[in-house]
C-alpha cells in the first residue's frame, strides 16, 4: 500500500481555488458538470493521491459489509462445520475456517458490524458531550473551565485499559454499554480540541461584533463559535474512530467486549491465537483486516484533518 | 526548590481526586463482594449481613473512604478477602516484573526512534524518509496484541528463538529472562516506537530552520555534531514529556501483553482481580498505577524545568 509522508499543504503563493458563479440555466449539463467538479475539488481539493482513494475504497467495502452482513451470500457465521476446522483458505471457506470450523469470512463480515457501530456510536458520544464541555468552558472560562480541566486531569491520570476495564465491569457488555464505555473514554480528548478551538474563536472580531450587537450568549455560542470550532472537531473524529477500533478489539481480545455468539475481530484473534502454531490463519485474517481498517482511518483522517487545518487558517 | 513548592498542592490535590474516584467507581461496581465470598446460592441473608459488618460495607460511602486512605496512606490496602493475601504485598511481588517489561519496551523503543527520527528529519522529504514515516504510519496501525501474534507466529513459532510464553525470574538466570522478555517488550516498543519518531521528526525539523544551526553550519561544525549537540538536545525535552505521557499507555499495553505472554506482573494480577470481582485488590492496584503515573509525570515536569535553561530563566 503507498503511503505518502507529508503533507501537501498549500504554498502561500498557489492560488486558492476561487468559488466562481456558476448558472444552471441555458448552458445545461456541461456547465453543471464544471460546477460540480468545481465544488468537489472546493472541498477535496485536487489530487488525493491513489492511496487515499483505496484507503476510502476500504472503509466503504468494510461499511458495506456491516450494514448488508445479515442479506449478503456468505455462509452461518456461527455453523459449525466440523469436517472443515481449521482449514486453510482458498480450500473449503475462502477465507479458511476456524477451530470450531465457523466459516471466517462471514465472521468477519459479521465482526465488522461490532467494530462499526461501536465505533461510530463512541466517538459521537466523546464528540457531542466532549465538544459541548469544552466550547462552554472555552466561552465561559472561569471557576467552571478550571474545573472541567482539573477533572479531566484526574480522568486522563487513569491509564485507559484500566479506566475501560472498570466501566465494563460497571455498565455491562451489550453493544451499547460498550459504545457508551469507549465512548466517556473519548470525553477529556475532545473536550480539549474543542476548549482550544473556541479560545481562539473567541478572540476574533465577528464575535465581538455580533455581542456588540446585542446577540444573546446561545446564540452567539450556536451561530458564531459552533460553526467554526465544528470543522476541527469532526477531522479528528475519524482518527479518534481508528483509536476506537484498536481499544474494542482489546477489550474483545481479553473477552470482555460484546458477549459471544457475536463475532468480534479482537475475538477472532484471541481464538487465532489458539492455533498459532497449527493454523497461523486464524489469527492472520482477522488481524490484516483490522490492520486494513485502522490503517485506512489513520491515512484518510491524517489526510482529511490538514486539508481542513489549511481551509481553517484561510478564514 | 521553589518551583517544587509551587506545584506541590496541585500534586496533592490531584492525588486526593484520583484517590475517590478509584474508590467511588470500585464501590459502585456491581455485585456484593459478601455475597461473592460465601458463593451465590443457599447461603442465609443472616450470613451475608454479618459478613457485610465484618468487612465494614454497612457503613456510610465517605467514612469507609476516609478509612480506607487513612491505611492506604501507610502503605496498607488492605487483605484481599479471596486469597487473604495482603494487597500491598501482592502488587509488590509483581511489581518488577512489569516494571522490566515497561522499562525494556520504553529502552528499546527510544533506541530504535532516536536513529530512526534523526535519519528521517536530515533527509527530510528524501525518498528514505518517506519509508520511514510510512513504516512509522503504519506500526501505529497495530495493537500490542496483535504485535505479539505477529512476532510468537515469527521468532517464537517458525524460528524458535524465543519462547512463546512463560517468565524466568532475573534470580534465576538472567539469560533466560531476558529471553523470556524479549518478546512482550518488543510488542509493547513498537507503538512507543511510532509515536516516538514521528513526534522526534517534527520537532527535529522545525530546530534545524533556526538561526544557530545555521550560525552553526557557517562555522564549519561537521554534521553529525550539529545533530547530536545542536539539534537533538533541544528536541529531547518534548520527547521527554511524551514518555511520560505515553506511561498510561505503557501500563494499558503491559494488561494485554502480561496476559497473552503468562507473565506474573501487576497488569495480569489486575485483569485477573477484575474477573474474579476481588474488589480491594482492584481498589490497591488502580490506586497504585494512577498515583505512579501522576507522580512520574510531575517528576518529568519538574526534571524539564530544571534541564532547559529556557524554561528555567522564563520563571
Amino acid at each position: 500500500m503507498p503511503i505518502e509522508s507529508g503533507n501537501r499543504r498549500r504554498t502561500p503563493a498557489e492560488p486558492l481555488p476561487v468559488r466562481r458563479k456558476t448558472s444552471y440555466g441555458s448552458a445545461g449539463r456541461a456547465s453543471r458538470a464544471l460546477s460540480f467538479s468545481v465544488a468537489v475539488r472546493q472541498v477535496f481539493g485536487s489530487g488525493f493521491g491513489t492511496g487515499f482513494w483505496l484507503a476510502a475504497g476500504w472503509l466503504l467495502l468494510v461499511a458495506a459489509c456491516a450494514l448488508f452482513a445479515t442479506v449478503l451470500p456468505v455462509r452461518d457465521p456461527l455453523d459449525p462445520v466440523i469436517v472443515n476446522r481449521l482449514n486453510a483458505p482458498f480450500t473449503s471457506n475462502w477465507l479458511g475456517a476456524d477451530g470450531l470450523g465457523r466459516d471466517m469470512l462471514s465472521r468477519l463480515v459479521h465482526g465488522a458490524r461490532v467494530s462499526v457501530v461501536i465505533s461510530l456510536t463512541a466517538v459521537s458520544i466523546g464528540m457531542l458531550i466532549g465538544g459541548s464541555l469544552g466550547i462552554l468552558a472555552g466561552y465561559f472560562r472561569g471557576r467552571f473551565e478550571r474545573a472541567l480541566m482539573a477533572v479531566l486531569d484526574v480522568i486522563l491520570a487513569f491509564p485507559w485499559l484500566v479506566l475501560l476495564l472498570a466501566l465494563v465491569a460497571f455498565i455491562g457488555q451489550s453493544l451499547m454499554a460498550i459504545s457508551l464505555a469507549i465512548g466517556l473514554l473519548w470525553i477529556p480528548a475532545y473536550a480539549r480540541v474543542a476548549r482550544a478551538n473556541t479560545l481562539s474563536v473567541v478572540q476574533r472580531e465577528y464575535v465581538l461584533a455580533a455581542r456588540a450587537m446585542g446577540a444573546s450568549t446561545l446564540r452567539i455560542l450556536l451561530r458564531e463559535v459552533l460553526p467554526n470550532v465544528i470543522l476541527p472537531v469532526l477531522a479528528y473524529g475519524l482518527v479518534a474512530m481508528g483509536l476506537v477500533v484498536i481499544v474494542e478489539s482489546a477489550l474483545a481480545f481479553l473477552g470482555l467486549s460484546v458477549e459471544a455468539p457475536q463475532p468480534t475481530w479482537g475475538g477472532m484473534i484471541a481464538e487465532g491465537k489458539r492455533h498459532l502454531a497449527i493454523a497461523p490463519h486464524v489469527a492472520l485474517v482477522p488481524s490484516i483486516t483490522m490492520f486494513l481498517t485502522v490503517l485506512s482511518l489513520n491515512y484518510v483522517g491524517d489526510r482529511l484533518r490538514s486539508r481542513f487545518e489549511v481551509k481553517e487558517s484561510n478564514l | 526548590m521553589h518551583l517544587v513548592l509551587r506545584k506541590l498542592p496541585w500534586l496533592i490535590g490531584t492525588l486526593l481526586a484520583v484517590s475517590f474516584f478509584t474508590f467511588l467507581l470500585v464501590s459502585l461496581l456491581p455485585g456484593d463482594p459478601a455475597v461473592m465470598i460465601l458463593g451465590a446460592g443457599g447461603v442465609s441473608p443472616e450470613a451475608v449481613a454479618a459478613l457485610r459488618a465484618e468487612l465494614g460495607l454497612d457503613r456510610p460511602l465517605l467514612v469507609r473512604y476516609f478509612d480506607w486512605l487513612g491505611s492506604a496512606l501507610t502503605g496498607d490496602f488492605g487483605r484481599s478477602p479471596m486469597t487473604g493475601q495482603s494487597v500491598m504485598d501482592a502488587i509488590l511481588s509483581r511489581l518488577p516484573v512489569t516494571i522490566q517489561l515497561g522499562v525494556m519496551a520504553i529502552i528499546i523503543a527510544l533506541l530504535l526512534a532516536v536513529p530512526l527520527a534523526m535519519l528521517s528529519a536530515y533527509h527530510a522529504g528524501s525518498r528514505l524518509d518517506r519509508v520511514i514515516s510510512g513504516l512509522g504510519f503504519a506500526l501505529m496501525s497495530i495493537p500490542s496484541f496483535m504485535m505479539a501474534i505477529f512476532l510468537i507466529l515469527i521468532l517464537a513459532v517458525s524460528m524458535n528463538l524465543f519462547p512463546a510464553t512463560g517468565w524466568v525470574p532475573f534470580s534465576v538466570s538472567p539469560t533466560a529472562n531476558l529471553r523470556s522478555a524479549a518478546l512482550p517488550a518488543l510488542s509493547l516498543a513498537m507503538i512507543e516506537l511510532a509515536l516516538y519518531m514521528r513526534l522526534l521528526r517534527t520537532d527535529l525539523i522545525s530546530t534545524l530552520q533556526q538561526d544557530y544551526i545555521t550560525l552553526a553550519r557557517a562555522k564549519g561544525v561537521p554534521n553529525w555534531q550539529i545533530m547530536l549537540r545542536h539539534a537533538l538536545r533541544p528536541s529531547s525535552f518534548s520527547l521527554m514529556t511524551v514518555v511520560g505521557l505515553q506511561l498510561g499507555g505503557v501500563i494499558s499495553g503491559a494488561i494485554i501483553i502480561e496476559e497473552i505472554f503468562a507473565l506474573p506482573g501487576v497488569g495480569r494480577l489486575l485483569y485477573q482481580s477484575i474477573l474474579q470481582r476481588d474488589l480491594l485488590m482492584v481498589q490497591g492496584i488502580v490506586l497504585f498505577i494512577a498515583t505512579a503515573y501522576v507522580v512520574v509525570n510531575f517528576l518529568v515536569d519538574l526534571s524539564y524545568s530544571l534541564l532547559d535553561p529556557r524554561v528555567r530563566h522564563a520563571d
